[in-house]
């Protein structure tokens, strides 16, 4: 009895010792060492028959959804679900483990963190640790050459859970994918207005889509004089950069990964930047990237995708954007002068029927200078009240962002503000 | 090289030979024997490293649901749901995998059936097994007293999958579950009120739901002779009789167990009874029965259970059956299964098992084993077998020849001319935006049949064409796929014509 109070000891110590070794992310090899000791302890305490222990928690980076939480993901899924539907995606389901070979070989340095299954004498498996691969199963083992799918499931990845910051063990992935051969960016179009119409459903407030191309990467990578064996590594190191300051991601690239200090300023110059389409342009004149073939694949390919962005109508968060600090949804403006009356009157109307507008301080500011003060602060269209329009009747309502006008009879005005404002829609107009 | 090319082919055959054997069901021990051949032969292969081995299947007792599948299963789930939240209950969710510890010594024999995680160092874990011991632990882990829930979600038993018949090693059950203390009998005929609702709800024809009582049950081996500790094998065994015949299930307790052959009788003799409340009184009379405490008790609250169902309006569906074990040990009081009675075999349908496609009871002693005070709080509840009712209603669709459709989607954005595809991209987009579910095809220039076709394909029933002349003009012109009718809508009242010909009530 005593021996195996000993022995309980030593268990507890080790397990302290392996957790502790963990958190410092020691090496690899001195875990696996401390991790076999422990197990062989453990075995020497023998099975646990028949002993009752009192276990009232769910694993480490698990937890149990009570009604309120399942009641908000519940919503949160309707929206998601909804989207992905009206897109157009079929849903697929696939089991929670795979066979431990179909996993093997995906995931790189993450694979340490898969959840395997005990060799119980049959197949070996693992838990799913996304659901791409399983779907690259899917379409391999059904033969498919096309689909347009969404799945929505658990997965599960042995990571160090933070709980706090909502990172766990186990945890929901939804995804939507298009399998097959296309015109090129058409599809890769619609996942970005996807992505906007889910975030905005969401009402999570303002929100960025930061886009890039793994030809330009590697065009820029190689231009800057990357050795090409060093690609993936200092890509991995240039990811960091949101979280990490350029001076620190400098530093590992070139005191731990062993990069020339002169190409990773060369790098430093390039990834700084970040824009709209004329960003796009701008590189695409760059005398050296311009003579690297990749880089112009992936240039020219993003310069069509925002194409098609800009004709979904959300060009405008496919760049640097500023975040809104007002609601304002419509300027009453004028196109000529001496009209500053009527915007007066015009504006005390959508106020009184609470529409959130508002007019410049100026008597009579140029049309100009009025839609520019829209694209400043975001708001979303213009009422011109314009001395033809008077006599008609008629306000012209702009969208800001697409530059479309319409008559609008004065009497619909608001039904029109509130039906092109409303929550709903990712985008105005 | 040739040696190694000729053990391929062999391997392949062998392969072909095992396929085969397994196809035409053949004998367990044959197969078993190929496989083996199948295994020495590629192991004289080597291992193969680097090889990119595509692998593609799925473990074995699992499966992917395609879409055709998930639309079946969304409309079970949609009728099971619904009557759950139709008698108030919440819902919740729990992992995937619990501690091993927690699963422990809950299952009985079925323990070994348990997927385990793989020691990796940490906390020993493994996949749950049902979904009624998480329950028990979140009570007891929460504290809760009385809590009404459903909770739909996959589990895990390492089985053998007979998956013709619906029956996997990963399969969702949707369990509904009342804790608490409360006046007896009320919330165990509600639970069999629930499973009549989704049964008939689900249109899967008659069915039956047998009823006994674990007490009747210890009460009656206690009476026939059982030494207690033969208990729960000899329970174990009794639950077989719904597959096995009674000689089988006799030999198994006399031979493989132990059990005199005269106490055996005496079991054969009260298990092959069943039938409704009079069968209740008439053991109440039963000399030996009627001595055992524990007997008497299980059959006063059988009889209060009818009267309840009867005021429900379900008792003729319920047959009090002795030969009813049900495997689990945690089970304390009334036990319930739910079968579907056969129906002569129609055409395209294969005839079905004999399995249960509900089942469950009262379970007062579980969330005890996880309160460190031991504090009990009573449960009864019950677990629907969705997989086998996928089965059904995914052949009964296939027999109607029903179009399932996989996608939701309203109307198709296509364009009768070439180099249309800006309008296209711009429109479906404003239809997105108004909350219309729509696609359009990912080509630049594709053909009018084309997107004519697709819709035929996927069941889209509108498409909005757009056309030079008709862009100068304003319209769209909006076509039935069914009728193939064209009508020229203006721009601005193309959403409502859409959301008019999409209502329930028409298309077109």
């Amino acid at each position: 009895m005593a021996d195996r109070a000993t022995l309980e000891e030593a268990v507890r110590l080790q397990g302290e010792r392996v957790r502790g070794l963990k958190q410092q992310k020691a090496g690899a090899e001195l875990i696996e060492e401390e991790v076999a000791k422990l197990l062989k302890l453990k075995a020497q305490l023998g099975p646990d028959e028949g002993k009752q222990k009192f276990v009232l928690k769910t694993p480490k980076g698990t937890r149990d959804y009570n009604p309120r939480q399942m009641a908000v993901r519940e919503k949160v899924f309707d929206v998601i679900i909804s989207c992905f539907k009206r897109h157009g995606a079929e849903v697929i389901d696939t089991p929670v483990f795979e066979l431990k070979e179909t996993l093997t070989g995906k995931y790189g340095e993450d694979s340490k963190l898969i959840y395997d299954l005990k060799d119980q004498g049959g197949e070996l498996l693992a838990l799913r640790y996304d659901l791409t691969v399983p779907f690259a199963r899917y379409l391999a083992m059904n033969k498919l050459t096309n689909i347009k799918r969404y799945h929505i499931a658990k997965v599960y990845r042995r990571d160090n859970p933070a709980m706090t910051r909502g990172r766990y063990r186990e945890f929901y992935q939804c995804d939507f994918d298009i399998a097959g051969q296309f015109d090129p960016m058409i599809p890769d179009a619609e996942c970005l207005k996807i992505i906007c119409e889910i975030l905005s459903a969401l009402q999570l407030g303002d929100f960025l889509i930061k886009v890039n191309d793994r030809r330009i990467l590697d065009g820029m990578f190689n231009v800057c004089g990357v050795p090409d064996s060093k690609f993936r590594t200092i890509c991995s190191s240039v990811d960091k950069l949101d979280k990490m300051s350029w001076e620190n991601v400098k530093n590992e690239m070139v005191e731990e990964k062993g990069l020339a200090s002169e190409v990773a300023d060369h790098i430093g110059a390039y990834v700084k930047q970040h824009g709209g389409v004329s960003l796009v342009e701008q590189l695409l004149q760059d005398p050296k990237l311009s003579q690297n073939k990749q880089a112009l694949e992936g240039l020219g390919d993003l310069k069509l995708l925002f194409e098609y962005l800009t004709l979904f109508g959300i060009a405008e968060k496919a760049s640097e954007e500023k975040v809104r600090t007002t609601e304002t949804q419509v300027l009453v403006a004028a196109a000529q002068k001496k009209l500053l009356e009527e915007r007066l009157k015009l504006v005390a109307e959508l106020w009184d029927r609470g529409i959130k507008a508002e007019l410049l301080y100026k008597k009579n500011p140029k049309l100009l200078t009025q839609l520019q003060y829209c694209e400043e602060t975001g708001i979303p269209l213009v009422a011109i009240i314009g001395e033809q329009e008077l006599k008609d009747g008629v306000i012209k309502l702009r969208c800001v962002a697409s530059r479309e006008e319409v008559d609008v009879r004065k009497e619909n005005l608001v039904e029109e503000i509130r039906k092109r404002t409303s929550q709903y829609p990712a985008t105005i107009c």
